[in-house]
């Protein structure tokens, strides 16, 4: 038996180290920061500033090179499917930049108040978006299974973050679905394993569009019982019904980087899906079942915001509309309309994230989601008793009119109205899904999607009015200068996205282009040197 | 052993779900723990079961009679994150109950 030897590569210029930078960066400061005690916020909040922000950088620079070809990380240098592979491709670039942008603006967010409200804040957050960060990346299953692992314990932590009887409630529910959600991994994993004999993605990719691969049908369990454990994960109908209340109890900060977590497990079916199942032996498998589930889920969110009676839970709808939106469009196996509805995550994702932002803004002191004492007394401080919580920012005047304008923002995105993301992606399904000939899944989708744009308008413009134009006995909302920045950011890259959506939907329609052509990802991956 | 090993995953993973359909959040630690130690025994199986063989390659070792060490790996490494993992739902169960004084999964007595 003779191993195979790697064709001697040229020495890696420092930017081919730039892949493993979104997982090992904030790994390192994650692991500095459990070492540094609460009292130093400062230097915590400029140290995790600083990642963020670096993270951010490295995004946008893989965005710019896997546009040219994706980059691949061979870990040790061992060859393909025998090491460990990070892949950079157009789409984890993509994603790379929503999480380092999403995470970015929550870390500002938090940086008012919230960040006090608990002990290891930002070393969890951290951890979080190395999880996260290196499930986009990761070219095997069982990395993957890892990297989802690391991801949900730190969420588990911000989940609690706050702490208080509602969060402890909602944290015990959504740890023991997740919990359920891995075993399920676990099991397609080792099923995948023990048919094909391997995890790496585009060696899995190879072997099915090879003739003989055997065990097909168990194969297709194992594949089926995973796409189960990601469904969960991004909370389709009927496995979704633990995100609203979790992400409505969960702290500002914590539900809107959360807004992602979910749009991991979309990233992965989307992925799984067009690489494995896009052509070979089982081309098609889980499609219908994908459609279905994304129809489901889009007319569970619209009911679900229809009967919000807070602008938290509406926002937790509204993610689990856009999961459902791309799953349905996926699974109508139409690559133009996909191009759409990727355009469409990147804005309904960051309108999430800034409406669970102005949601806590706007309730604030009639809410029960406001931080309690935490359990373990020993690492108390009182966040809003803080000696120094006046010179975190002064009171921006006319607050209420800029989040007036910010949940008007928001909602015209979520809802998909014009001139916003919302609609230039919406019309971007349409247009691919009437190009040819249309299905009647097709017709059923547009159908759909027309009906919960109502929906969302209708419960978000009672919403708005009942928390801004209502007379009430509180005082007026205060917004602080963090978190004027973090809200602005996230809306300013949404009315970036519209302004510049000649581009933004080129692009998307090169990814998607790229991801229904999986040969290139193969051949990159178990082929190429490095690059 | 085969059938050892099967019966060994079913009986743990039917007292596994069993338990976590009942009301009470110990139970559900329990049954949680149960099913990771079948889901465990179900990896482990997906690599073919060998007697005597080892999973490392030297110099002699017959290369067609040697065990598959990629699940070994994959057995070792969820087992760690599955404890790790239970020991930090068993912290929010005393936390729950704690706050909510009821081990009901839902914080309060069910009406009777």
């Amino acid at each position: 038996m003779t191993l195979p030897v790697l064709p001697p590569t040229a020495t890696l210029a420092w930017s081919d180290h730039l892949v493993v930078l979104p997982v090992v960066l904030p790994m390192a400061v994650a692991g500095a920061m459990f070492l540094l005690d609460e009292r130093r916020r400062r230097l915590k909040e400029g140290l995790s500033l600083a990642t963020m922000l670096a993270l951010l950088g490295i995004a946008l620079v893989l965005v710019g090179r896997t546009t040219v070809a994706p980059d691949i990380y061979r870990v040790g240098n061992w060859p393909a499917p025998y090491g460990i592979v990070l892949v950079a491709d157009r789409l984890s670039a993509m994603m790379l930049a929503l999480a380092a942008l999403l995470g970015l603006c929550a870390l500002v967010f938090s940086f008012a108040r919230w960040g006090r409200a608990g002990p290891r804040f930002h070393g969890l957050f951290l951890l979080l978006l190395m999880g996260v960060d290196g499930a986009f990346l990761t070219g095997d299953l069982f990395n993957l299974f890892v990297f989802f692992e690391v991801m949900l314990a730190a969420s588990y932590g911000l989940v609690l973050h706050g702490s208080g009887e509602t969060r402890i409630r909602a944290g015990l529910g959504y740890i023991v679905v997740n919990l359920v959600a891995s075993l399920f991994f676990l099991i397609g994993v080792s099923l995948i394993y023990g048919t094909m004999g391997t995890l790496n993605l585009a060696d899995l990719a190879r072997r099915l569009a090879a003739p003989e691969a055997g065990e097909l049908a168990l194969f297709e369990v194992g594949c089926a019982v995973l796409g189960i454990a990601f469904l969960i994960k991004c909370s389709a109908w009927p496995l979704g019904f633990w995100l609203p209340t979790t992400y409505a109890a969960a702290s500002a900060p914590a539900a809107a980087i959360l807004a992602i977590l979910s749009k991991v497990g979309v990233y992965v079916v989307v992925r799984l899906s067009l690489l494995l199942f896009g052509a070979g032996l089982s081309a098609g498998f889980g499609q219908g079942a994908i459609l279905a589930a994304g129809l489901a889920t889009i007319a569970f969110g619209t009911v679900g915001i229809l009967a919000s009676r807070d602008l938290t839970r509406a926002a937790g709808y509204a993610v689990m509309i856009s999961s459902g939106t791309v799953l349905a469009v996926l699974g109508t196996g139409s690559a133009a309309a996909l191009a759409g509805a990727l355009y469409y995550l990147v804005g309904s994702t960051l309108a999430a994230g800034a409406l669970f932002l102005l949601a806590e803004i706007l309730q604030r002191g009639r809410d029960p989601v406001e931080a309690a004492q935490p359990v373990f007394a020993d690492e108390y401080r009182d966040p809003f008793d803080d000696a120094d919580a006046t010179e975190i920012g002064r009171a921006i005047p006319a607050g209420v009119a800029i989040l007036g304008i910010g949940l008007l923002l928001c909602t015209l995105v979520l809802a998909g109205v014009p001139p916003l993301p919302g609609f230039v992606g919406k019309l971007a399904i349409f247009i691919g899904l009437t190009a040819g000939t249309i299905t009647a899944a097709g017709w059923g989708l547009i159908a759909v999607l027309t009906l919960s744009s109502l929906g969302t308008l209708m419960p978000m413009v009672r919403l708005g009015i009942l928390n801004l134009w209502v007379p009430h006995d509180d005082p007026p909302p205060v917004l602080r200068l963090s978190e004027l920045t973090a809200l602005a950011g996230l809306l300013a890259a949404c009315l970036g996205l519209a302004l510049w959506g000649g581009p933004a939907l080129a692009y998307a329609d090169a990814t998607a282009q790229w991801l229904t052509a999986p040969q290139a990802y193969v051949a990159a991956v178990l082929d190429g040197g490095a690059r | 052993m085969e059938l050892v090993l099967s019966l060994g995953i079913g009986v743990l993973a039917a007292a596994g779900v069993w338990l976590m359909l009942r009301p009470r959040s110990f139970q559900v630690a329990l049954g949680l723990s149960l099913l990771s130690y079948a889901v465990n025994l179900f990896i482990f199986a997906m690599g073919r079961l060998t007697v005597g063989a080892p999973p490392v390659l030297g110099a002699g070792t017959d290369s067609v009679f040697v065990d598959d060490p990629v699940t070994q790996a994959l057995v070792l490494t969820a087992l760690v994150i599955s404890f790790a993992l239970t020991a930090l739902f068993l912290v929010v169960l005393l936390a729950a109950r704690g706050v909510t004084g009821s081990d009901h999964v839902d914080g309060r007595e069910p009406h009777p």
